[in-house]
């Protein structure tokens, strides 16, 4: 259930050892201290009961103890002094522990490592993967495909308001902050599937803007990533062939792109492989044709305050565009 | 005179004549003006700390609406609209309205009662910084009540609540809102500083000064260096929402993490200046329960100014996830790691106390081992917290909203509550139930407990903050709802908080000067004290002056007018007697200026126009408040020549 401490990467897991040193020396410390709380207390609690049933009659209140014994007081001054020292150095250790996992997070080999950028938008993320080859750029959305064994730079911008990048199997956080570039750098060490969500407060769907990170091995990544580069193919059936030109000539291009169509809109996410990911609208829905017809047709029911807006389609209209989608594969 | 009142040396040498002028000196005339334009400490104190903790049930409300909505998966109890103004809402007021205020209100009661003087140096503006925070208060709400509540988060970060994507005018509200309090608590800070450092019984040194007092002017004096910041900042925010600056703006050569520095370089500091008064109840109580003077009380005084100095230090560890040089957060993790020793010296020199004492377990106590189990936990997920590779995972989890509240309930409400069933006998003259406060205490440990502990958990397993609603695949539904069942147990126990105080006031028993018998000066005067505190003010030779009296030389002043609102100016670090000090009368002008500003300030969230022109009203009533009035200038002239 603890993402943070299912690591499945080497910043993770540089995370997670920290994490348990200090987690077992801070239960350590809480016990010691609230032991030595309850005996305090105990054996005063009994002292005061002595005390007043020393002398009965005397009233509730015992009166003050001002000039306790000094070598009682001087005992106690060392324990205190130990203890406080104790404490000391016991940070002074968690903090070089911190500095050192700091260093070999800083540390991660970086050879031939995967160049991607994320740009985050209220609320979903673009992802676009570089390279110095111009046609073997694309984009995708909401979905970041990782190579196993392989390192990610992940270059992180904004388009908006403050987000944060966020896979709590991979690495902690890295704000993305408008006019501001940064950079975060994992590596996943095993096949799987996380979820990726944003982190800072950006507004009305903050709960909504998560992600799938998914980690291929490398020969499944590179064949991901070919397929990611074709435009989009040719729609067969007569309702595909309706459906896409609804898309390119309504209102969908507006802010949709579909490569290898005139639909080139780049204020939502990129279209060309929908059908190919796992989730629509930053993690809200499951991708299924029902799904996406329903989000097609009333997105504030599932986000209200997304920028999509309602659309007001025939019924025979919904179905062709969602007929056209499905084939994106 | 009350046979009731402490036995201490304050009440002697007094006529009865004399009293009872003193008491028609002191006191306010039984009308609504009177009532309003009040500057008794103890009038003003006890305003501050009904309004504060009002506005606590009040965030309290919103806070059990945040853990409903989110007791389970997809519940639409509110929308992302109202659910992200509730839980800026729930912050601000906590932070804003409750938190700080109740702190400064029991400074201002306490504060000049431990150190037996008659009142706060400058009450005319406090006075007036009463009617600030109220209606800076007021106006946040009625902006929630017509759907334009601030909903950028208690942090209000840009551009989120920049002119680009701050809707309406609900940003501007916030912002104005720290104008209101930043205004009061600053105004306050100043009384309480002044009022500490000049006003001390002669004898009073700096050694001697009761601990409670010493956490008071600490985080007075952090309250003056750390708010001017965000009151700048929020300001800047609102030039560039309204004049159209671009202070924050990046793509004009703005910087959107500008503001961040700005608002946690105050708001680092603010949980401390809330959490040292808290700390300062703790080490008032202990000794009392404990039936001896407070082990190492140098050290704790050392302890209280070390955190005050290193809570400036901390603030960058809010931003460990953003783009700054990695060596300069090493070292604000270090910083944040420091700051655990000052808090490690005192938890020990208390443990110590307790250690030799002989304990009275009594309510106050109790909320006090109470503060001890929460406090731990939330300090050492704070040192969680400091860590830079920790903090990348944890930060802006729910894990964080577990440490806050451990910090803050823990450490500032179980210490605050302690403190109310300590004073209260004091401040109304009737005793709490000890039963109903018995029930109080376990039902706040367990139901805080169950509603933040699985937070701890939920944010290891990457619940985010402030979101509204989230899908039942994620797992998180189960110990959420353990969390709203929690905060149920809260209102139950806060509801026998609210019978407790009613059936005290309506038929408690009546309590006697000094309940428990304690050591500092506030315990020497009557319950309720009387308007003028004591009758003749006292004489300090030691920390706990009703425990050992001064036995040779004077033991109270004399020579002071009592047709006259006099008291005694001392010096700074011995608390010789210095001058004589006419305090103001009550007057009706600080409260037409506080309702100036108010007026100032409202326009101006509307206008810029209002920003400049709105200026007069207050502007007019400051004017009046300062002119001179030949009676009174006559009246102090005359008792310098002649007391």
């Amino acid at each position: 259930m603890s993402a943070v401490l299912d690591a499945a990467g080497p910043q993770a897991a540089h995370i997670g050892a920290l994490w348990w040193l200090t987690f077992w020396l801070c239960v350590f410390v809480f016990v010691a201290v609230m032991a030595a709380l309850g005996w305090a207390v105990w054996r005063s609690s009994r002292r005061a009961r002595a005390r007043r049933n020393a002398d009965a009659g005397a009233g509730p209140d015992v009166a003050p103890d001002l000039q306790p014994a000094a070598a009682d007081e001087r005992r106690l001054g060392i324990s205190v002094a130990v203890s406080v020292a104790v404490s000391s150095l016991l940070l002074v250790g968690l903090l070089v522990a911190s500095v050192f996992t700091d260093r070999a997070l800083a540390h991660l080999p970086l050879d031939n490592a995967l160049a991607v950028r994320i740009i985050a938008h209220q609320w979903w993320w673009e992802v676009v993967y570089d390279d110095p080859l111009p046609d073997h750029v694309f984009s995708t959305a909401n979905e970041l495909v990782v190579p196993v064994g392989r390192p990610v730079v992940v270059t992180l911008q904004a388009d908006d308001v403050i987000h944060s990048f966020w896979v709590p199997n991979l690495h902690g956080k890295k704000d993305l902050i408008p006019g501001r570039i940064s950079k975060i750098e994992f590596r996943a060490d095993r096949e799987g599937t996380w979820v990726g969500r944003c982190a800072e407060y950006c507004g009305l769907q903050h709960a909504f803007m998560a992600y799938d990170v998914v980690a291929l091995p490398p020969d499944k990544y590179a064949a991901w990533a070919e397929h990611q580069r074709m435009p989009a193919p040719e729609p067969a059936s007569p309702a595909a062939q309706r459906g896409r030109e609804l898309f390119v000539t309504g209102s969908c291009m507006l802010c949709h792109a579909i490569v290898g169509t005139t639909a080139n809109g780049r204020k939502a996410p990129d279209l060309t492989h929908i059908a190919s990911r796992r989730h629509l609208a930053a993690g809200r829905l499951t991708n299924t044709a029902d799904s996406l017809a329903q989000w097609i047709e009333d997105p504030q029911q599932f986000k209200p305050g997304a920028n999509m807006p309602t659309h007001f389609l025939p019924h025979d209209d919904l179905a062709a565009v969602v007929a056209y989608l499905e084939t994106l594969q | 005179m009350d046979s009731t009142a402490a036995a201490g040396p304050t009440q002697a040498n007094r006529s009865f004549a004399e009293v009872a002028e003193l008491e028609r000196t002191w006191r306010d005339p039984q009308t609504l003006k009177g009532w309003i334009c009040t500057l008794d400490h103890k009038a003003l104190g006890r305003r501050f700390i009904v309004t504060a903790l009002l506005f606590f049930a009040a965030g309290g409300v919103m806070g059990g609406l945040i853990r409903h909505q989110l007791s389970e998966p997809d519940k639409t109890l509110v929308g992302p609209d109202i659910y992200n103004q509730l839980f800026t809402m729930h912050g601000t007021t906590m932070m804003f309205l409750f938190a700080v205020p109740v702190m400064q209100g029991f400074a201002l009661y306490f504060v000049p009662l431990m150190i037996g003087t008659r009142n706060t140096a400058f009450p005319r503006m406090t006075a007036c910084a009463y009617w600030v925070y109220l209606i800076g208060g007021l106006t946040l709400f009625a902006g929630f009540a017509f759907n334009t509540g601030a909903d950028a988060g208690w942090f209000a970060y840009v551009p989120l609540a920049g002119p680009e994507y701050g809707f309406g005018k609900r940003a501007d509200f916030w912002n104005v809102l720290v104008n209101f309090t930043e205004a009061m608590g600053l105004m306050v800070a100043v009384d309480v500083t002044t009022t500490t450092l000049k006003m001390r019984a002669p004898g009073m040194s700096l050694r001697r000064v009761p601990l409670f007092v010493w956490a008071s002017l600490v985080s007075s004096i952090m309250i003056i260096f750390a708010m001017p910041t965000v009151m700048l900042g929020a300001n800047l925010v609102q030039f560039d929402r309204m004049v159209g600056t671009h202070f924050f703006n990046a793509s004009e050569g703005g910087d959107a993490l500008l503001w961040q520095h700005m608002f946690w370089y105050f708001g680092h500091p603010e949980v401390y200046f809330i959490f040292i008064p808290a700390l300062g109840f703790i080490s008032a109580i202990i000794p009392t329960f404990a039936r001896r003077p407070m082990f190492g009380n140098d050290a704790i005084v050392l302890s209280l100014i070390a955190t005050g100095f290193l809570s400036f230090g901390l603030w960058v560890h809010h931003m460990f996830a953003t783009n700054i040089p990695e060596l300069g957060k090493s070292f604000f993790t270090a910083m944040s790691f420091m700051i655990a020793i000052p808090s490690a010296v005192q938890l020990f020199c208390w443990i110590a106390t307790l250690w030799r004492g002989r304990l009275d377990m009594k309510a106050p106590l109790l909320f006090i081992l109470g503060f001890f189990f929460t406090l731990m936990i939330g300090g050492l997920t704070g040192i969680i917290l400091g860590s830079v590779p920790l903090d990348l995972q944890v930060h802006d989890t729910n894990f964080v909203v577990a440490h806050l509240h451990y910090v803050l309930i823990g450490g500032a409400v179980f210490p605050l509550f302690a403190a109310v069933f300590y004073w209260f006998p004091k401040v109304y003259g009737k005793m709490l139930s000890e039963k109903l406060g018995r029930w109080q205490f376990w039902l706040l440990f367990i139901g805080f407990n169950v509603t933040f502990f699985p937070l701890h958990i939920l944010g290891l397993a990457g619940m985010p903050r402030r979101i509204y609603t989230y899908a039942p695949e994620t797992g998180w539904g189960a110990l959420n709802f353990v969390s709203w069942i929690g905060a149920m147990i809260e209102d139950v126990s806060m509801a026998l908080f609210v019978i407790n105080i009613a059936r005290a006031l309506w038929k408690g028993a009546r309590a006697p000067g000094n309940p428990w018998n304690a050591g500092t000066l506030e315990w020497a005067t009557q319950s309720p004290p009387r308007p003028y505190n004591f009758a003749t003010l006292p004489v300090v030779g030691s920390r706990e002056p009703l425990w050992s009296p001064v036995v040779d030389g004077p033991t109270h002043v004399t020579g002071l007018a009592t047709n006259a609102r006099e008291g005694l100016v001392t010096t700074v670090l011995d608390a010789l007697p210095d001058v004589r000090y006419v305090y103001p009368k009550p007057s009706v002008w600080p409260i037409v200026a506080a309702f100036g500003v108010g007026f100032w300030l409202i326009w101006s969230i509307f206008s810029i126009g209002g920003t400049l022109w709105g200026l007069i009203p207050p502007g007019i009533a400051f004017i009046a408040w300062y002119w001179p009035n030949r009676r009174d200038s006559d009246e102090e002239l005359a008792l310098q020549k002649r007391p």
